[in-house]
């Protein structure tokens, strides 16, 4: 299998291909077909993957196509690496992301009164959806700096082309958030799809202008771009470079960390770029729950893991990228509070988790970093399928001031949301407790600040989580109208989302916390620790301080009970009490707006870049090239032309004047030369 | 002879076109689309039978001309031209064939025009003998001239005059520097064949190169164009018709960047290094001003002609980065010749597909389009495939050429590398920002009556696609026959330095 690996690329495409030149014509029951099924397969391909690398002990192996560009000592090939790392982001990609083919099949058909309405452009959406697929198995299978930026680069473009997938539609205008008596705070519309695409496909631009020179400085640096030749170059002198950046020095090997990140904070959405994230949701939500959560997002964490080498002769923008992670956890989490749109809720709570991703493999966690990549993947994509469930049942509405009591119309998706929900809030033994608390873990023994600034965040996330879970499904139903409409969906959307939900819980056991349970008695093995091994590097002689169980049991203890405690939080609030979010909604009306308002981050970034960037383009269209460069070139057209009258009158007719102009001309040439001392060779 | 029959093929075609009656368009039309389908095939034919193992030229024919003066017919190809000729012939193919519906009146003169350009286009690209290239150079100014002027839109006269002048005046100078570097000659005898007078270009002194230099540039840099002598461009492409677009920006663009390589550098070596600081900078500029200024255009046209005001930055770029110590680049070299090919399929799709819109609704306005991917998918297809070739996305063309120009760019000067990278974020932008305004958001009723592409226009949209996928996947297939070449400019410059420097 590891030989065939280009087959988990090459399936996806060519369903890609299939589905977006025929499939128009062969109707949307085989597109259905087709598009689930490639992924399948590569899917398979990818287990065979797996366990033949297993077999080999998580020895990487290599798989040359042909050579790409090879110019002067430039050589890049076309090869792709299959290591536990690779295999690990093949699975999650092709795993969760066949299930979200099969939900996709019904969710992008629209039943009415027993006929069924395929969506216009059905074909397109399954081709994109592959073909996205297959970019994103090129972004972690290539074995170089520039397969990733290929697949870094074409994950962008698929984004794009879905969250701009219905394209005709307009802004969607948003109704005022109401606060106790009468007042309210205005909301911004939604961009219309076709702007959210091309804002997400720009921002992202500006993080690859990072990672683009991250990648030139590679080259220039180190003559290559292939990760072994690469990493074990720097890797013999990963210890002078570790201290000189310890000391204060911004070695090279620091830049190219810090231009590499910036890319991630493009493609990852962490704070300055993540404005495109939200923006996102505009796409059909399997594309949310795919690319905007489970898979392209998670891109930045598995490219800094991938160059764990480089990272780890960085401590200073490691440190970086932990500040980065910790503050854009915290930060998009404040958001995620008061979000009313239910996919913006879990769209900022993906950028929380992502910045816990970065929080981790900033300090160096990077297992725990591809953990929660992988748990995360689990339950937000569940959360989504299950989001966008709901939103399939009301006629796309996704406002949760509109829902309520929906648990009983749609007992699946409110119960595969309320697991999914579980993991996502840390619960006690959930995947996502097991993965959070690892980071968290991680984090105290690097500082307990970040740490602070984690458990804080994980409150929140509890909190917000479970305000959306209640709004929605419990209570009353807050418009009749809608809650009649509402029904259950079929086995194509309610299938993925249990298997989600049940990955959400129980996929914990990937990586329990093995020295804990150790000390307590229990041996159970560390698997993704165990099975990522090979490809971490050691860098720095570890001074292993673990902390001591007592340490260890208070932090498990402080994370799950926090996250038990705000769920009761927003019980109270949300079931109980529910005069209490109005009112500190009204108390704290600026911070609530501020909220609500996303900081205004958008309206600041329309100010300081966009709005100068077209007045400089208008200036220079009109004041550079019409008005200053073409002035000069017309008038000295027109000056010449002017010049060509004038010495016209020369042109008299009267053959003497002639004679004597040329008289003086050759008398002056031959004077000038004679004063020169030289005449010019082809006068001899 | 091979490279005869290419350079004749057209001419007779143009002078046979003379013969056929006047009023049977279709026959004109099969007959001149059937000249350039020969002259794609001579070209093929070239391509398989290129030596990509011997370096120097190939297919050379040298026949005294003007005997007395040392005037020679000097042609030859090496990898520096040749894919640059398959480039003219198929877009010749399909400028001719996309002209069949767009083109009404005197089809007869139109047709013969296009041939006499594709020759013109043509012998600039196989001469070696400097007086036989600037007949050439000159002559392909004519026809387009005329194409613009008379078959334009509504101020071609402007536009025409405009073309004219920009490109003679920097043609002058050019002349003049011709001749007195005819003069040097071999050092006794004066001549103005190629590869003597590279052979011979130590005999002239640095700061005379760096005069000669800079007037040769100068005929040059109109024709590229480079910021600021980019003005006519615009003009040109708004007033152009389609097929004239497609060449324009296609080829005679290119004639511009390949003089360069071919004469300027390889004559006046010891003048690259002065020179260079100032290309370098005003290619950045190029790139950055050409992005922002294509952003804000109401024109379709005009900004597809903005983008090749930054794109061929990126070209001018590659040629000339090069680091302190004078040394070039030999990366951003030969991805700046791949992208000089790159840019003629992407924005000549880009400007047939503007074209396809403009003669079903006779107008290149935005405002006038909007939401239309629902009425005419395949086009909306078409033209986002043309938008990622353009915007260099990975597995088209175009990203090819980008990401190996910049990073070669980094490697010898990393802040204009940096300034040159943040292009490809305003080319994201502007590029989008058309696909947006045509294709996407609510359908604009204007466009009720629009129909999607018939099979002639999706089969030269084919024609255009494959290729761009081809070299996007497999670029080592052009790289490894342009490298040798690129080698060979790049040393004379590296061993000029070497003897500037003792």
């Amino acid at each position: 299998m590891t030989n065939l690996i280009w087959l988990v690329i090459a399936l996806p495409l060519a369903g890609a291909l299939f589905n977006g030149i025929f499939g128009r014509r062969v109707g949307y029951q085989v597109v259905a077909k087709v598009a689930p099924t490639t992924v399948f397969l590569a899917f398979l391909v990818g287990l065979g993957g797996a366990f033949e690398t297993y077999a080999r002990h998580g020895e990487a192996q290599l798989v040359t196509l042909w050579t790409w560009a090879e110019i002067g000592e430039l050589n890049i090939p076309i090869s792709f690496l299959v290591d536990p790392l690779s295999m690990t982001m093949v699975l999650v990609v092709t795993g969760v992301g066949f299930l979200i083919h099969i939900y996709a099949t019904d969710y992008m058909v629209h039943h009415h009164h027993g006929e069924v309405h395929p969506d216009r452009d059905f074909a397109r959406f399954f081709a994109f959806l592959n073909l996205f697929i297959a970019s994103m198995l090129v972004l972690v299978l290539g074995d170089n700096y520039l397969m990733m930026f290929i697949g870094w680069e074409l994950v962008g473009a698929c984004s794009y082309l879905l969250i701009g997938f219905w394209h005709d539609r307009p802004d969607d205008p948003q109704a005022a958030i109401e606060v106790e008596g009468g007042e309210s705070v205005e909301v911004a519309p939604l961009l219309s799809p076709a702007a959210s695409g091309m804002k997400a496909f720009v921002v992202n631009r500006i993080g690859d202008v990072g990672f683009a020179l991250g990648v030139f400085l590679i080259w220039t640096t180190f003559g290559t771009l292939q990760f072994d030749q690469l990493f074990s170059r720097i890797a013999s002198s990963a210890e002078m470079y570790r201290e000189s950046a310890l000391h204060g020095d911004f070695t090279v090997i620091s830049a190219i960390a810090l231009l590499l990140f910036i890319g991630a904070m493009g493609k990852s959405a962490q704070f300055l770029l993540y404005v495109w994230l939200p923006d996102a949701m505009a796409g059909p939500t399997p594309v949310s729950a795919l690319i905007h959560a489970a898979t392209m997002v998670t891109a930045g964490v598995y490219m800094i893991v991938r160059s764990n080498v480089i990272y780890a002769s960085a401590p200073n923008v490691s440190f970086f990228v932990a500040v980065v992670g910790a503050f854009t956890s915290f930060f998009a989490a404040t958001i995620a509070l008061v979000q009313v749109d239910l996919k913006r809720v879990l769209a900022y709570s993906t950028v929380s988790q992502l910045g816990y991703m970065f929080m981790a493999v900033g300090v160096g966690a990077y297992t725990a970093g591809i953990f929660h990549l992988v748990t995360h993947a689990f339950f937000k994509a569940c959360l989504f399928l299950a989001a966008g469930s709901v939103m399939h049942a009301l006629g796309d509405v996704i406002d949760i001031r509109r829902m309520g009591g929906l648990r009983k119309k749609m007992p699946h998706t409110a119960m595969t949301f309320y697991l999914g929900g579980l993991a996502l809030a840390g619960f006690p033994l959930t995947a996502g407790f097991f993965s959070k608390d690892e980071i968290l873990a991680k984090a105290f023994e690097y500082s307990p600040l970040l740490w602070g600034i984690g458990i804080v965040t994980a409150g929140m996330t509890a909190f917000y989580t479970f305000r959306a879970i209640f709004l929605a499904f419990e209570g009353e139903p807050r418009d009749q109208e809608l809650y009649d409409h509402a029904h259950e969906n079929r086995l194509a959307v309610t299938g993925p989302l249990w298997i989600l939900a049940v990955l959400a819980i129980f996929g914990g056991l990937l990586g329990l916390p093995a020295p804990v349970l150790h000390e307590l008695g229990i041996d159970v093995p560390h698997v993704m620790e165990n099975w990522l091994h090979p490809i971490i590097q050691e860098v720095g002689h570890h001074e292993e301080h673990h902390p001591s169980l007592t340490t260890e049991l208070i932090l498990l203890a402080s994370s799950g009970g926090l996250a038990v405690i705000s769920i009761l939080v927003a019980y109270y609030f949300y079931m109980i009490n529910r005069s209490i979010p109005q009112t500190l909604a009204r108390s704290t009306r600026p911070l609530f707006a501020l909220l609500v308002n996303k900081y205004y981050i958008d309206e600041l970034y329309n100010t300081v870049f966009v709005e100068p960037a077209l007045t400089l383009s208008n200036t220079m269209s009109r004041g550079i090239d019409q008005t200053l460069i073409d002035g000069i070139v017309d008038g000295s057209a027109y000056g010449i032309a002017e010049l060509g009258k004038y010495l016209s009158q020369l042109q008299s007719g009267f053959i003497s004047r002639y004679a004597l102009a040329t008289f003086i001309g050759v008398l002056f040439l031959v004077g000038y030369f004679f004063l020169l001392g030289q005449f010019p060779n082809w006068i001899n | 002879m091979i490279l005869t029959f290419l350079l004749v093929v057209p001419i007779i075609g143009a002078i046979s076109l003379i013969f056929l009656p006047r009023e049977n368009k279709q026959l004109i039309n099969w007959f001149a689309f059937a000249v350039t389908v020969v002259n794609v095939v001579i070209s093929l034919h070239l391509y398989l039978l290129y030596d990509v193992s011997s370096e120097g030229y190939q297919f050379t024919l040298k026949i005294a001309w003007i005997p007395s003066l040392n005037v020679y017919y000097h042609i030859g190809i090496d990898g520096l031209s040749v894919f640059l000729i398959l480039l003219t012939t198929f877009l010749s193919a399909i400028a001719v064939i996309s002209s069949w519906t767009a083109i009404d009146e005197q089809v007869k003169e139109y047709m013969a025009l296009m041939l006499l350009l594709e020759t013109a286009v043509i012998g600039v690209f196989i001469s070696l003998d400097l007086f036989l290239f600037y007949l050439f150079w000159e002559a392909s100014l004519i026809p387009m001239a005329l194409l613009i002027g008379r078959w334009g839109g509504k101020d071609r006269i402007y536009a025409s005059i405009k073309f004219i002048l920009y490109t003679m005046s920097g043609s002058a100078l050019m002349l003049v520097a011709a001749i007195v570097v005819y003069n040097f000659g071999d050092g006794v005898n004066p001549t103005s064949d190629l590869p003597t007078l590279v052979a011979h270009s130590h005999l002239i002194s640095e700061d005379m190169q760096k005069l000669l230099f800079f007037a040769f540039i100068l005929a040059f840099s109109v024709k590229v164009p480079l910021f600021p002598l980019h003005t006519w461009l615009p003009a040109a492409h708004v007033q152009a018709p389609t097929a004239g677009s497609i060449i324009l920006a296609g080829v005679l663009l290119k004639l511009g960047t390949y003089s360069m390589m071919r004469f300027a550098i390889p004559l006046f070596p010891k003048a690259v290094a002065f020179w260079s600081p100032l290309l370098v900078t005003l290619a950045v500029i190029g790139i950055l001003y050409g992005a922002l200024v294509a952003l804000v255009q109401d024109d379709v046209k005009k900004l597809v002609a903005y983008s090749s005001v930054a794109h061929m930055g990126f070209v001018v770029l590659g040629i000339f980065v090069m680091d302190q110590n004078g040394m070039m680049s030999r990366q951003a070299m030969s991805a700046a010749v791949l992208q000089m090919v790159n840019h003629g399929l992407s924005t000549g799709m880009l400007f047939f597909l503007v074209g396809v819109l403009y003669e079903r609704r006779h107008t290149r306005e935005f405002s006038q389009y909007g939401g239309i991917w629902v009425k005419v998918p395949v086009f909306g297809s078409f033209f986002i495939l043309a938008a990622f070739s353009s915007v260099g996305l990975p597995g088209l063309n175009g990203f090819v050429g980008e990401f190996l120009i910049l990073m070669g760019t980094f490697s010898r000067n990393p802040v204009a590398a940096l300034f040159a990278t943040f292009g490809i974020v305003l080319a994201a932008w502007y590029i989008l920002t058309a696909v947006r305004k045509i294709l996407f958001g609510p359908f604009n009723p204007a466009n009720n009556n629009l129909t999607d592409m018939n099979p002639r226009e999706i089969g030269i949209s084919l024609a255009f696609i494959i290729p761009c996928f081809f070299i996007g996947f497999f670029p080592n297939t052009l790289l490894k026959i342009i490298n040798p070449s690129t080698e060979s400019i790049a040393s004379l410059v590296d061993t000029a330095i070497l003897i500037v420097s003792k």
